[in-house]
């Protein structure tokens, strides 16, 4: 049997760190972008609840913790990050498994903030962006996956096929940024 | 000539800078203008048009005069305003618009010319002949009158792009602004205090004046060390906002290391921000005005608000023997400024008969400076009063006409700014920017007193808050008579960045470009890169006067973005190089790196042309030798790029049924079927296959350059023509790894990988399924795009590398490969397979043959507009094949159909190739094209005509299949 | 120029893709005929003032949104999605089918 060696999308050329910021790529595991039919996003948020722990996410937020999350992904859709999807879950949602179509990165340190606002147009203001805050967004010209996990920690998504590009762009913002001191 | 104990610069560090070559000092803190002052340089570039011998006017962002070349190479930086250029060790800067030097410039006979050069003149001089134009006309115009030049170089300067929000945003840290920042920033708001200076306090730095009992620029040096001390307070110097836009955007440029020598290519030189603010409060202040009279530019004469700037903030007296000629109060400052420092004042002229001395300082009053004295520096001025004229012996003239409101910003949305009598200029309108309000000098409230109040107010009342504690300033009434320009002969220049003197105004009028837009065309006043900040409220005035109308009624002309000049690069950061667009590699992209494939792109994608082997030397070897594989053996070929939507729910198929032209519901599950899709106009939008995976779930496959429009258009049709459907859908173009291996082979090729055999009986021509390859779950689809037997097998993309390696290498032992872009366009062309080159946008299904795949059983997008009379016209240009069968053998895309005998001309025209290749199977060129009456023609013999290379080919007119018509190959 | 998602909050309108005058969610019956189908494909009042606009939110949520924006001043007075016009439309027109 012919054996097939996964890679990621990174494959090896990160983490890096510039200045204070830590880029690194993350494994995010099965990832299933979950999207409710008509009538069902109550019985999909319980189903969700009871197999999984966590409630379908309202716009703009995650539910769950580090290793299985739901992250809102835009109008009626969430993806479930971490595991495997119950199988009980398709009958009130279309399920497709997404695990291998977008690059993960974690962004973090002291100036990571300052990093993305060098890279996308929306508010990442503290006091507006809290951790657990989501955005679906652009990312130079990228449509990207952002997510807040911690004061100077974010999770940052784009298809996996731009991975250069958003390490590219990245690395650049972070060079920017570290030079200031 | 620095003067003792006066200035901010730290004269323990000495900084080494060059001008036009020669080395001078001045100390840290200095800018290029003020070191050169210093220095005693005056003349310090050559003006537009004349070329004349111009200095230092102003000392700021306002500066028409002085604009120097900054570095050279990859880091020349032209066009630098020397009033904003701070001076860094090493520090290269050059004079412009001079040759051979600026002492000596041989174009200053234009000067010499002047009355054939007025205003008109290029409209009146250089029309006839007008095979001139281009070729002899610009060429002069440009080499004569310009700026400074750009290297020729790409910009080896780091640029960068940045986005900021915030509550409130204040423009200007002057004690109007200062004071709004500490009121926002103490009541909890976000605050974003952006100055184009490098220190806070704005004319708090160039005055003598208290706040709260001490020098304005120490108070002004403890609130920005209080507002630097608040976590909601972002303080942004050298920032200068230069633009308004909707809803709260403002654009915004740091000057982030022009100030140092730091270039390594990671530190940016500048950042362009744009800032999204709630509100924001304009503290912009004020720009002082010139008086215009005869020779008022000699390097020498400056704005006196500039010249005691100078002894404030830089401790450079910018003369030895100092007049002020002016017609308010606030200039009489500088006098008293300068007699304070030690500096000689040999006179104030003050055009108000009862202007009063306010120190000990010979006043002439009621009198007017009439002419000036020195070509390279002032050296006399010619006053004339009651009492007669006189010459006074002075090397420096500091002159004011009052002072303007720095209304710009307020412009850039279209508003126009109000006339205030009492000031003699314009105000902002309020609401002129939503979201905007104006507090200070700006809003022509010239005192410290009234500038701390307004400031502090004005964010309380947005924030609805306690003002911060207001300090004690100096409120002196602004008093002023208006005084445009002095009456008399000779040239007195009103934009001295365009050389536009109040003669050519007076002639616009004279000429009937009564309209200030028309004056301002015809003149060039304020169309300089400082946009008439010194000289359009005086143009103005002196047009109402000429067509007496009052300044109201002549209007102004708008102010635009960008306030003060911003660069290309700047506007671009981040588009640069691989930051213009994101690149797409798909999973094979190594390892087609690795064979030296040359890449082409495919929108975002990059995919292999072909794969060079060793003693190829042409890409058509590569190419026939691919397109041999599929043919005869087996051919691998990486088609992730295609978009693939996953679409599942009870009415999958009725929406598949909706967006195509042909069923979907009746697929069987299992099987794949070809799908043409419209535009609601009745024109061809894409075509592809969709396979049925199970009852409710489907994968429609888009072609590559119409991916994300298809996406889009399930989107709009979803949500706003049938959210009825209960149907979700979403891109898996990326969790896929696809790969088409076609040819003879490529059942024997895949038997070999798949963890269980498939056979033509489990897998006919079109079916589809799970499978299984190295114990990873795949997805195989039996569809051809090359006319063969052949599959497309797909995998989680996290497995596409070693999958394409394992495939390659099996497709090699049996005598094939992989095979590139070149070698798939001749296959599918030798096939009659329909691209993007033919479904161009202005193609219906009738067009390309597929008239009948429109179903008659239901609606679907497009439909209705596609049975519009005109479009299913038998005499259309129709899909059809050619070859060619002439002596030249030679097919070109993009050529046009001609009757062999007709004259190839636009009347001829019968129709046009979209897709040409070498058909190493056929031996010759093969061509798929649009022809009128399509079918009708075949086996006719028309005229190809290349009329851009030059090539004329006879061909017949063929079936567009050529290969295997019957698609026994593919099904076998 | 900022655009408010109805779900997303205020955004830069570089997330944005714009379509047109909102004509696009009354699509008329295969039978309407030719007029109704060229005005609905091809004509457009384009008189200053508030008009109702189709705008995607592409690099955003995917929602369409029909947003109401003053062509003059660009000033824009809201967002809505698509969606929902589109269902109450539908309603309202099937109320109105029931009672004639």
């Amino acid at each position: 049997m012919v054996d097939l060696k996964a890679k990621t999308p990174l494959d090896g050329m990160v983490p890096v760190t510039i200045g204070t910021v830590t880029l690194r790529e993350l494994d995010g595991g099965v990832m299933t972008s979950l999207s409710p039919y008509s009538g069902q996003e109550k019985v999909l948020s319980d189903a969700l609840k009871s197999s999984h722990g966590m409630a379908f996410p309202k716009p703009n937020r995650t539910t769950g913790r580090e290793g299985a999350r739901a992250i809102w992904f835009g109008r009626a859709q969430a993806m479930l990050t971490g595991p495997m999807p119950d199988a009980g879950l398709a009958k009130h949602a279309a399920l497709t498994d997404q695990s291998d179509a977008w690059v993960v990165v974690e962004l973090k340190g002291a100036g990571s903030t300052d990093v993305l606002a060098r890279l996308t147009p929306i508010d990442l203001r503290d006091s507006i962006f809290k951790s657990g805050h989501t955005a679906r967004t652009d990312l130079m010209h990228m449509a990207a996956s952002i997510t807040r996990t911690g004061m100077d920690s974010f999770v940052v998504m784009v298809f996996r096929s731009m991975a250069q590009t958003l390490l590219h762009d990245l690395e650049k913002a972070m060079a920017g940024v570290a030079s200031r001191g | 000539m620095r003067v003792r104990n006066k200035g901010r610069i730290d004269r323990s560090k000495p900084v080494s800078f060059t001008f036009d070559g020669n080395n001078y000092r001045g100390f840290e803190g200095d800018t290029l203008a003020s070191a050169l002052l210093a220095n005693d340089v005056r003349l310090v570039s050559r003006s537009f048009k004349y070329h004349r011998p111009r200095g230092i006017l102003t000392a700021g962002s306002e500066e028409p005069n002085a604009l120097v070349t900054i570095g050279s190479g990859g880091h020349q930086d032209p066009n630098v305003r020397a009033t904003v250029q701070e001076i860094y060790e090493g520090l290269e800067a050059r004079s412009q618009n001079a040759w051979p030097s600026l002492e000596f410039d041989v174009m200053a006979v234009n000067d010499l010319a002047s009355p054939f050069l007025g205003a008109g003149f290029y409209y009146k001089t250089f029309m006839w002949p007008r095979a001139f134009w281009e070729k002899i006309y610009e060429p002069i115009i440009r080499r004569a009158a310009g700026l400074g030049a750009l290297s020729g170089q790409p910009n080896a300067d780091t640029y960068e792009r940045a986005f900021a929000h915030c509550d409130v945003l204040v423009i200007g840290g002057g004690p109007a602004g200062l004071m709004a920042a500490l009121t926002a920033g103490q009541a909890g708001a976000d605050v974003i205090l952006a100055d184009e200076d490098s220190l806070l306090g704005g004319r708090l730095n160039l005055e003598t004046l208290e706040v709260d009992g001490q020098s304005g620029a120490a108070w002004a040096a403890g609130v920005a060390a209080q507002l630097n001390a608040m976590e909601n307070v972002r303080v942004m110097t050298r920032t200068t906002i230069t633009g308004a836009y909707d809803q709260g955007t403002y654009g915004a440029l740091e000057r982030v290391n022009h100030h140092t020598s730091v270039r390594n290519g990671k530190a940016p030189l500048e950042t362009f921000w744009r800032i999204a603010a709630k509100h924001a409060i304009l503290c912009a202040g004020a720009l002082e005005r010139p008086v215009a009279f005869q020779n008022n530019d000699r390097p020498g004469i400056m704005t006196a608000g500039a010249v005691r700037a100078y002894l404030n903030r830089w401790g450079v007296a910018p003369g030895k023997a100092i007049t002020v000629f002016a017609n308010n109060d606030d200039a009489h400052r500088t006098a008293l400024d300068m007699i304070d420092a030690g500096v000689h004042v040999s006179a104030v002229i003050d055009s108000r008969a009862e202007a009063e001395a306010l120190g000990a300082y010979t006043l002439i009053r009621g009198a007017h400076v009439t002419n000036t004295g020195g070509r390279k520096r002032l050296e006399s001025i010619t006053v004339r009063s009651a009492s007669g004229a006189q010459n006074i012996a002075t090397d420096c003239l500091a002159m004011s006409g009052g002072w303007n409101p720095t209304v710009h910003l307020t412009c850039h949305m279209n508003g126009r700014p109000t006339w205030r009598e009492d000031i003699a200029s314009f105000v902002p309108t309020e609401g002129a920017i939503p979201g905007l309000v104006t507090a200070g000098a700006c809003q022509g409230d010239f005192s410290t007193a009234a500038c701390l109040q307004a400031g502090a107010a004005a964010a309380a009342h947005i924030l609805g808050c306690d003002m911060a504690d207001v300090p004690v300033g100096d409120d002196c009434a602004y008093r002023m008579e208006p005084l445009w320009a002095v009456p008399g002969k000779g040239r007195a220049w009103l934009d001295f960045q365009n050389d536009v003197s109040v003669k050519d105004i007076k002639q616009a009028a004279t000429e009937n470009f009564r309209s200030v837009e028309h004056m301002k065309r015809y003149t060039t006043q304020g169309m300089a890169t400082d946009q008439g900040k010194n000289s359009n409220v005086q143009a103005l005035a002196l047009l109402a006067d000429a067509t007496r109308r009052g300044i109201p009624e002549t209007g102004t002309t708008t102010f635009r973005p960008p306030y003060s000049p911003v660069a290309m690069a700047a506007l671009a950061a981040g588009a640069e190089g691989k930051g213009f667009m994101p690149e797409r590699f798909t999973t094979s992209h190594v390892a087609t790196k690795e064979r030296k494939a040359p890449m082409i792109e495919a929108g975002l994608w990059y995919r292999p042309s072909y794969f060079p082997i060793k003693g190829e030397t042409h890409w058509r070897q590569s190419c026939d030798r691919e397109v041999g594989y599929v043919r005869e053996a087996v051919g691998v070929c990486d088609v992730s790029t295609l978009g693939k939507i996953d679409i599942q729910g009870p009415d999958a198929g009725a929406l598949l049924d909706f967006i195509y032209t042909n069923m979907f519901s009746t697929l069987k599950v299992g099987r794949t079927r070809y799908g043409l899709m419209l535009r609601e106009d009745g024109h061809v939008m894409d075509d592809g296959t969709t396979a049925r995976l199970s009852e409710d779930h489907y994968v429609m496959t888009t072609t590559t350059a119409a991916a994300g429009d298809v996406m889009r258009h399930l989107e709009f049709v979803t949500q706003c023509l049938r959210p009825d459907l209960d149907v979700r859908f979403a891109s898996v173009t990326e969790q896929w790894a696809q790969f088409a291996v076609a040819g003879p082979k490529a059942r024997d090729l895949l038997n070999g990988l798949l963890d269980a055999p498939i056979d033509g009986e489990s897998w006919p021509f079109m079916a589809c399924g799970p499978v299984s390859v190295g114990g990873i779950k795949a997805r195989l689809f039996r569809i051809s795009f090359s006319g063969e037997h052949a599959y497309e097998i797909a995998v989680p993309s996290r497995y596409g590398d070693a999958l394409f390696r394992a495939l390659v290498k099996r497709a090699e032992k049996l005598g094939g490969g992989p095979y590139g872009m070149e070698a798939l366009n001749v296959l599918r062309i030798e096939k009659g397979f329909i691209t993007h080159s033919e479904i161009h946008g202005r193609v219906t299904a009738f067009d390309i043959g597929m008239g009948r795949m429109v179903s008659a059983k239901k609606d679907c997008i497009g439909k209705t507009m596609s049975m519009r009379e005109g479009l299913l016209d038998e005499d259309r240009e129709q899909l059809m094949g050619f070859k060619p069968i002439g002596p030249v053998m030679q097919l070109t895309a993009g050529a046009h159909l001609y009757e062999e005998g007709a004259e190839p001309v636009a009347a001829n025209d019968l129709g046009y190739f979209t897709s040409v290749a070498f058909s190493p199977t056929f031996g010759h060129y093969l061509a798929l094209g649009f022809v009128r009456t399509g079918a009708a023609r075949k086996g006719d013999r028309l005229k190809m005509v290349d009329a851009v290379r030059g090539i004329e080919t006879v061909v017949e007119v063929c079936h567009p299949v050529f290969f295997d018509p019957e698609g026994e190959r593919t099904r076998g | 120029m900022r655009l408010p998602c109805p779900l997303c909050g205020e955004r830069d309108l570089r997330e944005f893709y714009y379509q047109g005058a909102a004509v696009s969610l009354t699509r008329p019956d295969p039978d309407a005929g030719a007029d109704a189908w060229a005005d609905y494909v091809h004509l457009r009042e384009n008189l200053p003032g508030d008009l109702e606009e189709m705008w995607h939110h592409a690099q955003g949520c995917g929602a369409w949104l029909v947003v109401t924006r003053n062509t003059a001043t660009h000033v824009v007075k809201g967002a809505k999605l698509a969606m929902d016009t589109k269902r109450a439309d539908t309603k309202r027109a099937d109320t109105k089918g029931a009672r004639t």
